[in-house]
C-alpha cells in the first residue's frame, strides 16, 4: 500500500482532479498532440514561444489516466516562464526520476515535479507521466504528426 | 448458455463432479505470489493459462520427438508428423468439423482471418461489393477487411448493437444488398462477453446466398463448437485462449470453398510438384500450410483440447455462469461502478467503468493486490466509442477462478476507491 500511496500522492490526485492550465490556446505559437495507445490516454499541448524562445504559455487539453494527467498539469505549471533549453534539461532529469531503478538513491532537484518520483516503482505507467513531455518535445520541434509513447 | 451447450459430445460424456481444488493444481502458474498476495488470475480474455498437461507435453515433444514433419523418412520425423496430424484430428472433432483436410493451422485467429481476406476475399470482391461486420469486432476482425477493400474497391458496412452491447438483429438484416458478399462476425465479444446469436446470423446470411466467417476466438474456451451445426463457412480460433501454446491458431473452412482459393503464402509443404515453369499445389490442407508450422504448438493445443475434453465443455460452462453471476451481483452492490455490456447472454467477461477514475489507474492498484486484468481499449476501440469509453477494465474469468478470488477483486476494487477519495 505504501508504493501506491506514493505513487497516488494527494498533490497527484489533486492535479488529476483539478487540472491546471487546463484549456485549449488560440495564441499558441505551435502546439502538438500526444497519444498513449497502452491506456488511451490522450492530450493536445499548446505552447506560446516568446522571441527569445522563452515559454510564456502552456495549456492541455485531453483525457487520460491519473497519473498523465497530473504530469501534464504539473508540467505546465513548472515549465512557465522557463527558457526552451531550460525545459529541456528539466526533462532530462525528470525523466531520470521516472525511470530510475527503484530503490536507487536519487535526488534530482525537481521541485514540484518530484512528486511523480513514484512512477519509478511502476514500469509500465512511466509512460503515462511521460507523454506530455514527449508532446511538448513534439511541439517545440515543430512536428505534425501525432507523438505516441510507444 | 446457448443452446449449443448441448452437443452430442458433451451428452455422452461421462465426467466426475467439479473439483475445483484439482482443476487449480493443474496450473502451475496460478499458485504464486505477486507484490506479496497471491495470484489472482483474471486477464483469461487476453490468454488463459496452460494445464500440466500441455506444459508436459510440450516438454516431451522437444525432449524426445523433435523433428521436421512430412518429409523425413527417419522415426523421429514419423513420430513428429503423427502426433501432429492427430493434433488436427483433435481439433476436427472439437468443433465437429466433417474433415481433418478442413482444418488449417494457422498463427492464430488474426492469421485466419487474413487469410480469408487475401485468398477467399481477393478472389470474390470487386469495387462496389458490400462486407458485413459488427461494431464489437476486434480489431482483427476489423483491419483485414480495411486491407480488403483497399486494394478491392469494395466496403464495410456495420452492424450497430444495443445499450445492452447486444447485436441488433434487425439492423443487421438490413444491410444485406445485392452487393453483399461476405460476413464476418465475432461469435462472443472480447470486450463485453456478449454471446451473439451467430447460429441466426449465418442463417440469414445463407438466405441471401452469402458465406460467414465466424471469428470464434473467445467462444472456443466457454462454448461447444459444432461448425456443422452452425453452417458456418468459415471458423477461426487460437490455441492460447485455449489453454494451448501461443503462436498457434485454426482455420476451419468448409471444403468446397477451401478448395476454389487460391493459395494464402507460398513456400514448402503447400506445393505438389515445383518447376520454374509450372508448380502445383497440394492437396488441402497442406495447400494452405506453406512452410514449416508451429509443430510443437498444434501438438500441445492437441493436448489442451484432451485435457479440456476430459472435464467436458458443459461442466466448465455451467462454473463459469456461477462465477459470472456472482461477480455480477457483488459489483452491483459497487457505488459509482458500471458494467458496460449486460447482454442477456453473456460469457464470463466482466467490463466495467468507475466514475472519475481512470481504468488505467485501476489496473496498476488491482495489481498491486495481485489481481490482474485488462485495462485498455482490448483493441476494440470503435466499441469503445460506441459507449463514449477511452478504455475499461476487464475481468475475466475462466474455470480454475474461484468465488474467494471475486470476493478479492470486489475488495481490491474497494481499495482503488478508497486511494482515491482519500
Amino acid at each position: 500500500m505504501s508504493e501506491l500511496r506514493e505513487l497516488y500522492q494527494e498533490v497527484i490526485l489533486d492535479h488529476n482532479k483539478h487540472p491546471r492550465n487546463f484549456h485549449e490556446m488560440p495564441e499558441a505559437t505551435c502546439y502538438a498532440e500526444g497519444y498513449n495507445p497502452l491506456c488511451g490516454d490522450q492530450l493536445t499541448l499548446y505552447v506560446k514561444l516568446g522571441a527569445d524562445q522563452k515559454i510564456e504559455d502552456l495549456s492541455f487539453v485531453g483525457s487520460g489516466c491519473a497519473i498523465s494527467k497530473a504530469s501534464a498539469s504539473l508540467m505546465t505549471d513548472e515549465l512557465k516562464g522557463k527558457s526552451v533549453k531550460e525545459a529541456k534539461n528539466i526533462f532530462e532529469k525528470f525523466h531520470a526520476m521516472v525511470t530510475a531503478k527503484p530503490g536507487e538513491e536519487t535526488s534530482f532537484d525537481l521541485g514540484k515535479l518530484s512528486v511523480l518520483a513514484g512512477v519509478c516503482e511502476f514500469p509500465a505507467r512511466v509512460k503515462c507521466a511521460s507523454l506530455a513531455w514527449h508532446t511538448l518535445n513534439s511541439a517545440l520541434k515543430g512536428e505534425e504528426e501525432t507523438v505516441t509513447t510507444e | 448458455m446457448t443452446t449449443n451447450l448441448k452437443s452430442r459430445e458433451d451428452s455422452v460424456m461421462k465426467t466426475p463432479s467439479f473439483d475445483i481444488e484439482k482443476i487449480r493444481e493443474e496450473f502451475p502458474t496460478l499458485h504464486q505470489e505477486v507484490h506479496g498476495k497471491p495470484l489472482v488470475y483474471l486477464d483469461n480474455a487476453a490468454t488463459t493459462q496452460k494445464p500440466r498437461a500441455v506444459i508436459e507435453k510440450l516438454h516431451h515433444y522437444y525432449t524426445w520427438d523433435n523433428a521436421n514433419i512430412h518429409r523425413g523418412v527417419h522415426t523421429l520425423s514419423e513420430r513428429s508428423t503423427q502426433e501432429y496430424e492427430a493434433a488436427r484430428e483433435k481439433i476436427r472433432q472439437f468443433i465437429h468439423a466433417k474433415k481433418t483436410s478442413e482444418i488449417i493451422f494457422t498463427r492464430g485467429t488474426t492469421e485466419s482471418i487474413n487469410l480469408v481476406a487475401q485468398t477467399y476475399g481477393r478472389e470474390h470482391l470487386q469495387a462496389g461489393d458490400e462486407i458485413i461486420i459488427s461494431h464489437m469486432e476486434h480489431h482483427s476482425n476489423i483491419v483485414p477487411w480495411q486491407i480488403l477493400a483497399e486494394q478491392s474497391g469494395a466496403q464495410l458496412k456495420v452492424v450497430p448493437i444495443t445499450d445492452q452491447g447486444e447485436l441488433d438483429l434487425e439492423a443487421y438484416q438490413k444491410l444485406f444488398s445485392k452487393r453483399t458478399k461476405l460476413v464476418s462476425m465475432v461469435y462472443v465479444s472480447n470486450s463485453l462477453g456478449t454471446v451473439n446469436p451467430i447460429k441466426q446470423v449465418i442463417e440469414f446470411a445463407h438466405q441471401a446466398g452469402v458465406p460467414v466467417l465466424v471469428d470464434g476466438a473467445q467462444a472456443v474456451n466457454h462454448l461447444s463448437i459444432d461448425v456443422q451445426d452452425l453452417d458456418a463457412d468459415f471458423f477461426a480460433f487460437s490455441g492460447h485462449k485455449l489453454f494451448g501454446p501461443t503462436g498457434i491458431g485454426v482455420l476451419y473452412g468448409k471444403e468446397q470453398l477451401l478448395e476454389k482459393m487460391p493459395p494464402y503464402q507460398g513456400g514448402g509443404d503447400m506445393i505438389r510438384q515445383v518447376s520454374f515453369e509450372k508448380t502445383t499445389y497440394n492437396d488441402l490442407p497442406y495447400k494452405f500450410e506453406a512452410g514449416t508450422p508451429h509443430i510443437a504448438g498444434a501438438i500441445g493445443l492437441g493436448a489442451a483440447i484432451d485435457y479440456l475434453q476430459e472435464i467436458g465443455m458443459s461442466h466448465l460452462a455451467t462454473y463459469e455462469r456461477d462465477l459470472l453471476d456472482y461477480a455480477s451481483k457483488a459489483f452491483e452492490q459497487l457505488p459509482d461502478l458500471k458494467i458496460i455490456g449486460q447482454a442477456k447472454d453473456k460469457t464470463s467477461v466482466i467490463s466495467f467503468v468507475l466514475k472519475d477514475i481512470h481504468p488505467h489507474d485501476i489496473g496498476t492498484i488491482l495489481d498491486r493486490e495481485g489481481v490482474a486484468v485488462r485495462a485498455g481499449h482490448h483493441c476494440t476501440m470503435p466499441l469503445m466509442q460506441r459507449f463514449q469509453v477511452p478504455a475499461t477494465v476487464r475481468a475475466s474469468f475462466a474455470f480454475y477462478n474461484t468465488f474467494e478470488e471475486i470476493d478479492k477483486l470486489v475488495e481490491a476494487v474497494k481499495k482503488v476507491q478508497e486511494v482515491f477519495t482519500s
